[in-house]
């Protein structure tokens, strides 16, 4: 590595526009990745994104606009996994699983039937910043725009409604279209960050910075901003560590994401430590209920 | 006497047979209420449905136009672990102001209502790091601030220690000579409900609703309870203690002997 120049590939466009699209896609997973971690829905930023996949897929062998496709497939099921889940019937994450992993198959079958043919559905399940272009950086930055919006504008609502449901409901919040907003705004992150990301590896972008913010401080309000930062400086260092190293960029992103989580871990002290451990309820053991 | 709620032949369930039925109950305008029953006999279910958040399957519950309700949650359904202050807490339910700075206003409403519930100074910390009376009174600080007509609470007192109990009944008897009405649950006969000036005996449907001398008689807590109970008076209260425990004393004391 002599002559290593860390803003050599800055002269190329193509990696210009690649740190651009993983910074904000870093920035508006850490931003929804908050709610995500703290209403405990991990398990469906993956099968929603495994959902979506059908929908490029579909949408991509159709010929319609990737977006539109995907977009419609993707907030569709979003809505629908919402309203499943929130009825807690037994049995819901199951069939939130069936339902997703067939929509990933299909996808995985156009695939291989039509892959050749193409291209995008690759970079839709790996994830590549090669052929990122205007739209790609049009998209992110809408969808996280509207994220933002949304959280600062609806900001003690959905504190409210993650919180605290029951209460939050008599209180007079609407619980049902909090999380019909939080679904949406997760469908469509994961929609545009997926070609970015893969969807293999996006539901990490979901989970860790919100993770390593929340052991960090105490707040929810400053786990709101700290989250979406460590999320983007993620992204760019992992962007730029993979064109050193030709590694995907994708999966560099999610191991810098991880090494960052457990130095934080590590070096965050057991009251840190605890606040991710979602077993340990409670402060003072003689609250227990008799 | 113009009810603030009435329950008119209520039953309510989860979707299997009603967990409570058959209910009939009004709720007047700065009443102090309690509501005792054993575990599970529905009085959280009651709750629900006396603030709306579980709809009847039979019979209506109707609301004064324009009550303003508050709740407070028990203890043991909060997640501890939630990155929330106490500031954050109490603020959360001012959602008229949807974003998050708070006003000059608010922040002093805030402040006061803190300093009153003997809380002062301890808006940054995070919700976990408090005792457990500090806890409840945060709870009932985020309810107080909605200035409710009607103030619910869940087993306000389950699992605290005597003081924090003191405490506890000290902060809602204030509330409530101020006018504001009061509905709590309490599995807490002696400690708590022999004290209010109106007792619901519970379990699945109302069994006795009086003033405690009144209602805490061995055949309504027989019922109530399932279990034989005694009642003894001590100063014009009554006390409750277990009935027909001898046996158990008897051949414990056998075994000690033998
Ligand atoms: N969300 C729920 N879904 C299904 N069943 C419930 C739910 N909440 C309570 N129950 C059932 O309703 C009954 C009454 O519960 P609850 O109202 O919590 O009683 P209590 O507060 O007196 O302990 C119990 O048998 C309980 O299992
Ligand atoms: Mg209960």
């Amino acid at each position: 590595m002599i002559g290593f120049d860390i803003l050599e590939p800055y002269q190329f466009e193509f990696f210009r526009n690649a740190v651009i699209v993983s910074v904000l896609a870093g920035a508006v997973c850490g931003l929804i990745g908050v709610y995500v971690v703290l209403r405990g829905m991990s398990y469906i930023g993956h099968g929603l994104s495994h959902a979506v996949f059908g929908g490029a897929a579909a949408a991509s062998v159709m010929g319609i606009n990737y977006f539109l496709g995907a977009g419609l497939w993707g907030i569709a099921s979003g809505l629908l996994i919402g309203r499943v889940a929130r009825r807690r019937i037994i049995g819901a994450d199951a069939a939130i699983g069936v339902v997703t992993t067939a929509s990933f198959a299909i996808g995985l079958v156009l695939f291989a039937v039509y892959g050749q043919a193409h291209k995008s559905l690759e970079a839709s399940l790996f994830g590549s910043v090669l052929g990122v272009g205007r739209g790609d950086i049009i998209a992110v930055l809408v969808v996280g725009l509207v994220t933002l919006l949304a959280v600062v504008l609806q900001y003690r609502p959905l504190l409210f409604a993650t919180f605290d449901p029951d209460v939050a409901q008599v209180t007079g919040v609407p619980v049902a279209r909090m999380e019909a907003l939080l679904m949406t705004l997760l469908s469509l992150t994961v929609l545009v960050t997926m070609r970015v990301i893969g969807v293999l590896l996006i539901s990490a972008l979901l989970v860790t910075p919100a993770i390593t913010a929340r052991m960090l401080t105490k707040s929810f309000g400053r786990m709101l901003w700290l989250s979406p930062l460590i999320g983007s400086v993620t992204a760019f260092v992992g962007t730029n560590i993979s064109y050193h190293t030709d590694w995907p960029t994708g999966a560099t992103v999610i191991l810098v994401g991880a090494v960052l989580f457990t130095v934080v871990f590590i070096t965050s002290g057991a009251k840190g430590r605890r606040s991710v451990d979602g077993m340990d309820h409670h402060a003072e053991p003689s609250l227990r209920a008799a | 006497m113009t009810s603030l709620i009435d329950f008119v032949h209520v039953a309510c369930g989860y979707g299997g047979s009603p967990v409570i039925d058959d209910v009939h109950l009004s709720i007047a305008r700065g009443e102090f209420v309690g509501i005792v029953g054993p575990s599970g006999s529905g009085k959280t279910t009651l709750l629900r449905a006396l603030l709306g958040t579980v709809k009847p399957v039979h019979g209506t519950v109707t609301r004064e136009p324009n009550v303003r309700l508050a709740y407070v949650p028990q203890v043991e359904t909060v997640d501890w672990n939630f990155p929330v202050t106490v500031g954050e807490v109490v603020l959360m339910t001012r959602t008229q102001r949807p974003w998050p700075g708070a006003t000059k206003d608010e922040l002093s409403q805030v402040e006061a209502l803190l300093e009153r519930l003997g809380l002062a100074g301890l808006a940054k910390r995070h919700i976990r790091e408090l005792s457990g009376g500090q806890q409840q009174r945060v709870f009932l600080a985020r309810a107080l601030l909605q200035r409710p007509d009607l103030l619910v609470l869940d087993e306000p007192t389950s699992g605290v220690d005597v003081r924090t109990r003191h405490e506890i009944l000290h902060v809602l008897t204030d509330l409530n000579e101020e006018g504001i009405g009061i509905v709590l649950t309490t599995h807490d006969l002696n400690g708590l409900a022999a004290h209010l000036p109106r007792l619901v005996c519970f379990n699945r449907t109302v069994i006795a609703d009086g003033a405690p001398l009144a209602v805490l008689r061995p055949s309504f807590l027989e019922r109530t309870y399932g279990a034989p109970m005694e009642v003894l008076e001590h100063g014009g209260m009554p006390v409750v203690v277990d009935g027909n425990l001898g046996d158990f004393s008897r051949r414990l004391k056998a075994k000690t002997a033998s």
